[in-house]
């Protein structure tokens, strides 16, 4: 049990970080244009596609770099060509914009690199496992990957709080017109920012995908999570994108692991299940079965009651 | 006689700022009230409170007799409350005659129907017609509202406004931004659709206050200093001091 | 009492209102065409693809309501129209078992009801707020709904679907429905009644004032109207149709998975009813049929048919929002002023570049495909009647010198395009 305790654990933090990754992004370029962004999951797979085939001609490492790079820079193309023609079209334009955007990657993604799913390796130098508790072992990789992300995380931490763009970065996240006002050359900003966020997106994709896998439908798994994450951390809030992409990793992981049914759960609960057979599909369900619907409930609830998110200012 | 609006001791902060500091004011009815005052004075704010897009957070407003305070904008619009905005609020790609007319429709009962006809419905045109009549707006009708020429706007603000047949209207700054001219057809229109009715109107451009006014309230720093008729607020020293000495010595 | 000048007035409106003739002309002319349309069009597989246009125009109509005339984007109004065809499926299945009497036409009315009761619990929590909030929140509910198909298998039926059977229903009036022409006919009166029906809600004040609250949501409050409720009729509306369509579905392929209401469906609907034109009522219409033409006849030649929509989809999103139907109803000032015939010239000159430069954009998509995807030892390809082999440089310099040509063709031909326009549309009295 307590093995299963540890590893859920582990993984979890593993997985929340990687959400934390991607939702950091998403949510800085909310924050700081309002606007949602579907592709963010896309640029995601994208970083996984680019790194596979710079690890075909290179090995893993070089792909850790030039992939985001590759990936921020058909970010900010994107903004600088596209999405600054819709901004003031409003807000449903521009969702409707970053929709098509996620279509088009994805299907650009399945033309050039095909259906299947990609063989797409971790490093060799990481292939082994770090410690082995009870009968699990927990490999080198993975903890590579929490380390990725904690650096990213502290990289972002010290760049907003300490540097004046980071500053100017904060202040456009609540009152971007007035940073405008200022003088800031605020669709400069926009266009880094938004190129940082795919970046940022790429190089998730860089180290999940020779564990998440590298296949076309990659963005569409991790896509609605990332949403929910924002949504519930609060959007424009990274604070609240940190809190919550650990919550939801966490509770994620545990809920998949455990096997144990609604009707098990009321049991334990005292309460005794009645024969109805309507209910019966009900009772039947096991925790790992909802585990996919708990994060969506978990958005539609808090868009309900606390739109703002748990740290959030903004609902719009 | 019951008051048409009663504020008895207003308080509205935001955060920790204090913008209304204690207002108590009775307006009333079948009068024509002006509320002038210093920018800042926090006399957009007291609209707000008024008409319900923001609470309070201390006092009592009546409305008719009634309490107010919480009602959501939509309920106190129907007992008879409606308003005007100082930056032009209409429906921009609607045309003229839909603006008046989403005005009118409540006020004929027609609500959320998705079994009437809003053209078939005689009375709804008719209404909208005499209103767009008041407004000289006739030949504009079939016009997209957001491309009317700004004085055109003002006039379709306040035609919205009373569109519904509201007794109690409240006009923010109706005459902003409009030349010598505009300003008087304005000052017409304003006499003719509150003939019976209870105006409160903000103002700055004091010949419109005194042309118009029964009773002028002076707001300065989230307080009513003076309520009177017009005559006597002009010779008030402490309104003088406080705001009308600049537009005295400008048409000395 | 209206004052006699305003006496005048109306009289004016009354005449300026349209005869009866223009007001149903159109809709008549509809109906006929429809009734014609499969002895015009021979072909075995045109009344299919005309049934599954006719369930995605009134599927795009009920989307519209809430993305043109409501100003709410969703992103999972499958949901409603796969509800209702569960629903209407399952209903059939049971008329049948019982012996109850739900002929094959009343079939969409159970569709209808699934939706709106779905629509009517959803939409009172979701209609609180316009805008990012309600696109995610609907985001969400399609989530959940894709999920709970696995989970609730009873009602839709886990992997397989559900499936039902029109020929066990009872007739109505001696009308079977066996054959796809049968069904074609059924879903021309539905497309008919449900389109006529949307048309007269937007003419109604719960439509008038969606549209109301769409343009100025704070507004609409200040003249009695909650904002909430004006969007929560435009939601219940909409799913009661949408749950229509899901209801012709069931009829025509007698069969409803949970991809129905899935992301996919509630994409597709996105793509189609924007491309057409939001801002017109036929606009949705024009896009239902463009879209699934594509969707059919484009699929039998190339694999990445998705591909080229989303292109048309980002095109339409960035250089003309107002959709097919929009662009059509901005040529209207030409039309009147009897100036049509200039714009041929301009119009044929740009037209002909664009086909250039789509030849070689297509090309080398294709090539792409070809390249990547194609099994292992074929190096030829069947391309535009051509056959290509993809491993010599030649047609790809080709496509390539193609894209080329055509753009620069389109830089010179797109501003005369657009000047002619701008002419032809000028008012006479400009001249």
């Amino acid at each position: 049990m307590s093995e299963l305790v540890v590893f859920s654990v582990l993984n979890g933090l593993v997985y929340g970080m990687l959400l934390f990754m991607l939702a950091s992004g998403l949510t800085l370029i909310f924050g700081m244009m309002g606007v949602l962004n579907f592709a963010h999951a896309a640029f995601y797979m994208l970083g996984a596609y680019f790194a596979y085939t710079i690890s075909l001609y290179t090995g893993f490492w070089p792909g850790l770099v030039v992939a985001p790079l590759a990936v921020g820079l058909l970010g900010a193309a994107t903004e600088r060509y596209g999405l600054r023609r819709v901004h003031g079209f409003g807000h449903v334009a521009e969702l409707i914009f970053t929709f098509g955007v996620a279509i088009v990657i994805g299907e650009v993604v399945q033309l050039v690199w095909g259906r299947p799913a990609k063989s797409y390796e971790g490093p060799a130098a990481l292939d082994f496992a770090l410690f082995h508790l009870f009968r699990s072992s927990f490999p080198a990789y993975k903890a590579f990957m929490l380390g990725i992300s904690v650096a990213i995380f502290l990289f972002l931490l010290a760049i907003l709080t300490r540097t004046r763009a980071g500053l100017i970065i904060q202040a456009s996240l609540t009152h971007p017109g007035m940073v405008g006002m200022l003088g800031h050359n605020v669709p400069r900003v926009f266009m880094v920012v938004f190129g940082i966020g795919s970046a940022l997106a790429g190089l998730a994709g860089v180290i999940a995908g020779p564990v998440l896998g590298t296949f076309p439908g990659m963005a569409q798994v991790l896509g609605s999570i990332v949403f929910v994450v924002v949504v519930i951390g609060g959007l424009g809030s990274l604070t609240g994108a940190f809190v919550a992409s650990l919550l939801i990793g966490i509770v994620q992981t545990f809920a998949v692991a455990l096997n144990v049914s609604v009707g098990d759960v009321a049991g334990a609960a005292g309460i005794r299940v009645a024969s109805l057979p309507a209910l019966h599909d009900l009772w039947r369900i096991t925790v790992a079965q909802v585990a996919p619907i708990l994060p969506y409930l978990l958005l539609v609830l808090v868009l309900i009651v606390r739109p703002t998110g748990l740290f959030g200012t903004r609902e719009t | 006689m019951t008051p048409a609006i009663e504020l008895l001791d207003v308080h509205k902060s935001f955060g920790g700022t204090s913008i209304i500091r204690g207002v108590s004011l009775t307006l009333e009815p079948g009068q024509r009230h002006a509320l002038i005052g210093p920018n800042g004075a926090g006399k957009s704010t007291l609209f707000n409170l008024i008409t319900g897009k923001y609470p309070l957070t201390s006092g009592l407003i009546r409305l008719k007799g009634e309490d107010v305070n919480g009602l959501r904008p939509y309920e106190i619009n129907r007992r008879g409350l409606s308003r005007s905005f100082q930056v032009t609020n209409i429906f921009p790609r609607l045309s003229v005659f839909e603006n008046v007319r989403c005005a009118v429709l409540w006020s004929l009962g027609y609500r959320y129907s998705f079994w009437h006809l809003v053209n078939a419905a005689r009375e709804v045109r008719e209404r909208t017609e005499m209103v767009l009549e008041q407004l000289n707006l006739t030949a504009r009708r079939h016009m997209p509202a957001g491309m009317l020429a700004y004085a055109e706007q003002r006039a379709l603000e306040i035609g919205i406004t009373i569109g519904g047949g509201a007794d109690v209207i409240l006009l923010d700054e109706p005459t902003a931004g409009m030349s010598r001219s505009e300003t008087e057809h304005v000052v017409q229109l304003i006499r003719q659709v509150s003939a019976g009715k209870t105006l409160l109107m903000v103002e700055h451009d004091m010949s419109v206050v005194f042309d118009l006014a029964d009773k002028i309230a002076v707001l300065v720093y989230g307080q009513v200093i003076a309520h009177d008729a017009p005559e006597r607020i002009r010779a008030n020293p402490a309104v003088q001091e406080a705001y009308l000495g600049v537009a005295q010595t400008a048409t000395a | 009492m209206p004052t006699p000048t305003a006496a005048r007035m109306i009289s004016v409106a009354d005449a300026a209102r349209p005869s009866p003739l223009r007001r149903y002309g159109a809709w008549a002319a509809a109906a006929v065409a429809l009734a014609l349309l499969p002895h015009v069009l021979r072909a075995p597989a045109a009344v299919p693809v005309m049934n599954q246009m006719g369930i995605a125009v009134v599927f795009a109509l009920s989307y519209n309501m809430l993305l043109g005339q409501g100003g709410m984007l969703s992103f999972g109004h499958a949901v409603y129209f796969g509800v209702g065809g569960f629903l209407a499926a399952h209903a059939l299945n049971l008329a049948a078992q019982q012996g109850l009497w739900l002929p094959v036409p009343l079939v969409p009315i159970a569709g209808g009801l699934g939706g709106l009761l779905f629509a009517a619990i959803v939409g009172s929590f979701s209609t609180n707020r316009a805008g990012t909030v309600f696109a995610m929140i609907s985001l969400g509910i399609a989530e959940m709904m894709a999920a709970s198909a696995l989970i609730f298998d009873r009602f839709f039926g886990g992997e397989e679907g559900i499936t039902t059977n029109r020929a066990k229903a009872a007739s109505l009036g001696g009308l079977h429905f066996t054959t796809d022409r049968d069904v074609y006919y059924l879903i021309a009166v539905w497309v008919l009644i449900s389109a006529a029906a949307m048309y007269v809600f937007s003419l109604t004040p719960a439509g008038r004032m969606a549209n109301a609250v769409r343009d100025n949501p704070e507004r609409t409050e200040f003249v009695g109207y909650s904002q909430r409720w004006v969007r929560y009729v435009s939601f219940c509306a909409s799913g009661l149709f949408a749950g229509v369509a899901g209801g012709l579905f069931a009829v025509n392929y007698e069969i409803l998975t949970a991809e129905n209401m899935g992301l996919n469906a509630s994409g597709s609907v996105l793509l189609m009813t924007y491309i057409g034109g939001i801002g017109t009522f036929a606009g949705p219409i024009l896009g239902a049929i463009v879209f699934t033409f594509l969707q059919s006849m484009l699929s039998d030649y190339t694999s990445v048919w998705l591909l080229y929509l989303g292109l048309v989809f980002l095109a339409a999103v960035l250089f003309v929002p107002v959709g097919l139907a929009g662009v059509l109803a901005m040529h209207g000032p030409a039309w009147r002023n009897q100036r049509f015939g200039r714009l041929a010239g301009p119009y044929l000159a740009a037209a002909v570049v664009t086909l250039v430069t789509l030849v070689g954009v297509i090309g080398c998509l294709e090539m792409v495909y070809f390249f990547v995807s194609a099994p292992a030892g074929q190096v030829t390809k069947q391309l535009f009647w051509l056959t290509v082999n993809v491993y010599t440089a030649t047609p790809w310099a080709a496509f390539l010198a193609l894209i080329v040509l055509g753009g620069l063709g389109m830089r010179w031909a797109g501003p005369r395009a657009a000047a002619a326009f701008a002419d032809a549309s000028l008012p006479r009295a400009a001249r």
